[in-house]
């Protein structure tokens, strides 16, 4: 995060891809999309192109790992070797580890494990095309794909991130200011119950700052949590409708 | 990680933490009793063990010439790698590192990488062909719960101790001279982890309490009192009120430790 050669934001307050400030990318969202899976979803941020499928509940494998009064949820976040510039090994990394872990942590307050006793749930997300803000666009996406597949929740998770680019704080993060931009915060939430499920940090931001970036990414998450919601309800309202 | 308390006790801990107190006596912005000690290992380059209560965690750093990353061919590299070694709990298990390791090692990494604690760029020798790598290993070697705020108490005190070879250029091979330098530090970045139990807030959750706990998060404030780093881990989760008093007492707290150590 040193190196800071460019101007993220020129003289007018817009960003290298034209945005303001306080502005999100273009966003699209489809759920349904995969035919195999429970439950689905595709999600397009700027140039993030990221597609979640759910298993589950199912029989928990191997066996030993089942637990009596709840459900275990588990999550796979994996980069395609082609979704970067330089090609990535398929091999999981040490990141894409500790982010399934952290993704895993962020869906698993919004879902009643003790619903499905003995049962395992699989979130599998590929990221295709990473552009900054992966882990954000991955959980959106995984949740609606929770939904598509019918697990009873207590609300969708919806992730933003924001941050610090040229001294003002920024919402969604695309690539070149993640990396060169001076602080990241990536913040999940479910909105109805305002409840943070995830919140990570890199960069240094004074006690104001953060505080403005955490609020700014919480305005962020409810935008797109509109999104989440009209897209499950336009999917649903024309099975319905077809089923008439 | 598995629940090896009764729930009689974990509702016990509850319980009193919803009052105010917790089982061992202290407040609920209290650490357990802390001890730094440096240089226990003389064949490594530098070396840290920290107690935080009965949680004992070591921390040796080693040095070695390598290549820098093409895109920071100036800086000088730093790796950092945790071992939940299986001596150290009943719930370890030998075997490659599993994503708790991974968190704890990346955590501990981005407190000492996001704070600029080492100054990267005096560790260049030759840019974009040789430069100082260094090797931060976390050893934890008794859990009892916090191994977060160990580990990078225990990383900090390794760093602060570590002494590297002087050294020369001689038609492009490096060669080492008598004497020791010390690593150039900028930054003290120390990290605070908090539980959330019930609706309150415990610093330093020691096992039981984590084991009760609904999720935790951590944060590291470097020397001016910025934030640098923050996790949040576990199931549970947090309001954004909750979050910012996390902010102002991860501060406060970090204040005290370095003043407490005189760093």
């Amino acid at each position: 995060m040193s190196q800071k050669q460019e101007k993220l934001i020129d003289k007018k307050g817009s960003r290298l891809d034209g945005r303001k400030p306080d502005e999100l990318r273009p966003i699209k969202i489809e759920v349904g999309v995969l035919s195999n899976a429970d439950g689905s979803a595709y999600i397009e941020q700027g140039k993030n192109k990221i597609l979640a499928a759910i298993y589950g509940p199912k029989e928990v494998h191997p066996k030993h790992l089942a637990l009596q009064d709840r459900m275990i949820l588990r999550c796979r976040y994996h980069m395609a070797p082609f979704s970067v510039q330089e090609r990535k090994s398929p091999a999981p990394s040490r990141r894409e580890i500790e982010l399934s872990k952290v993704i895993r942590e962020a869906l698993e307050p919004s879902i009643f494990l003790d619903y499905y006793p003995r049962t395992s749930i699989d979130v599998f997300i590929e990221v295709l095309q990473a552009d900054g803000s992966t882990r954000c666009s991955s959980i959106t996406a995984a949740s609606l794909a929770l939904a598509d597949a019918g697990i009873p929740m207590r609300d969708l998770v919806v992730a933003c991130s924001a941050g610090k680019a040229d001294d003002t704080i920024i919402l969604d993060l695309m690539d070149a200011e993640d990396k060169m931009g001076s602080a990241d915060v990536p913040v999940a939430l479910m909105p109805n119950l305002n409840a943070i499920t995830l919140l990570q940090m890199d960069g240094i931001l004074t006690h104001e700052e953060f505080e403005n970036a955490i609020g700014l990414a919480l305005e962020g998450c409810k935008k797109i949590y509109a999104l989440q919601k009209e897209v499950l309800k336009t999917k649903y309202v024309g099975v319905k409708e077809a089923e008439e | 990680m598995s629940s090896v308390i009764t729930r009689v006790k974990q509702k016990q801990i509850a319980q009193l933490i919803a009052k105010g107190k917790r089982l061992d006596g202290r407040g609920l912005t209290d650490h357990r009793e802390i001890k730094v000690e440096q240089g226990l290992i003389e064949r490594a380059e530098g070396s840290g063990r920290v107690l935080l209560g009965k949680t004992e965690v070591m921390v040796g750093v080693k040095i070695e010439i390598g290549e820098p990353f093409s895109d920071t061919p100036n800086e000088g590299v730093l790796t950092v790698n945790a071992e939940l070694v299986p001596l150290a709990s009943p719930i370890f298990e030998p075997g490659p590192p599993d994503e708790n390791s991974i968190e704890l090692a990346r955590i501990v990494d981005r407190g000492i990488r996001e704070s600029e604690a080492i100054d990267v760029e005096k560790l260049c020798i030759d840019p974009g062909k040789k430069v100082f790598v260094i090797f931060l290993d976390v050893y934890v070697l008794n859990h009892d719960g916090n191994l977060i705020d160990a580990s990078a108490l225990a990383a900090l005190a390794a760093l602060l101790n570590t002494k590297m070879a002087n050294y020369e250029i001689e038609e492009g091979e490096v060669k080492i001279k008598p004497g020791y330098t010390s690593l150039p530090m900028r930054s003290h970045p120390i990290t605070t982890t908090f539980a959330k139990i019930g609706e309150k807030l415990v610093v330093d959750p020691w096992l039981e309490e984590e084991q009760v706990m609904d999720a935790r998060l951590s944060m590291a404030i470097d020397d001016d009192g910025n934030i640098c780093a923050i996790q949040k881990g576990g199931n549970g989760y947090f309001s954004p009120e909750q979050v910012l008093e996390v902010a102002k007492i991860a501060k406060e707290k970090a204040e005290e430790i370095r003043k407490k150590l005189d760093w």
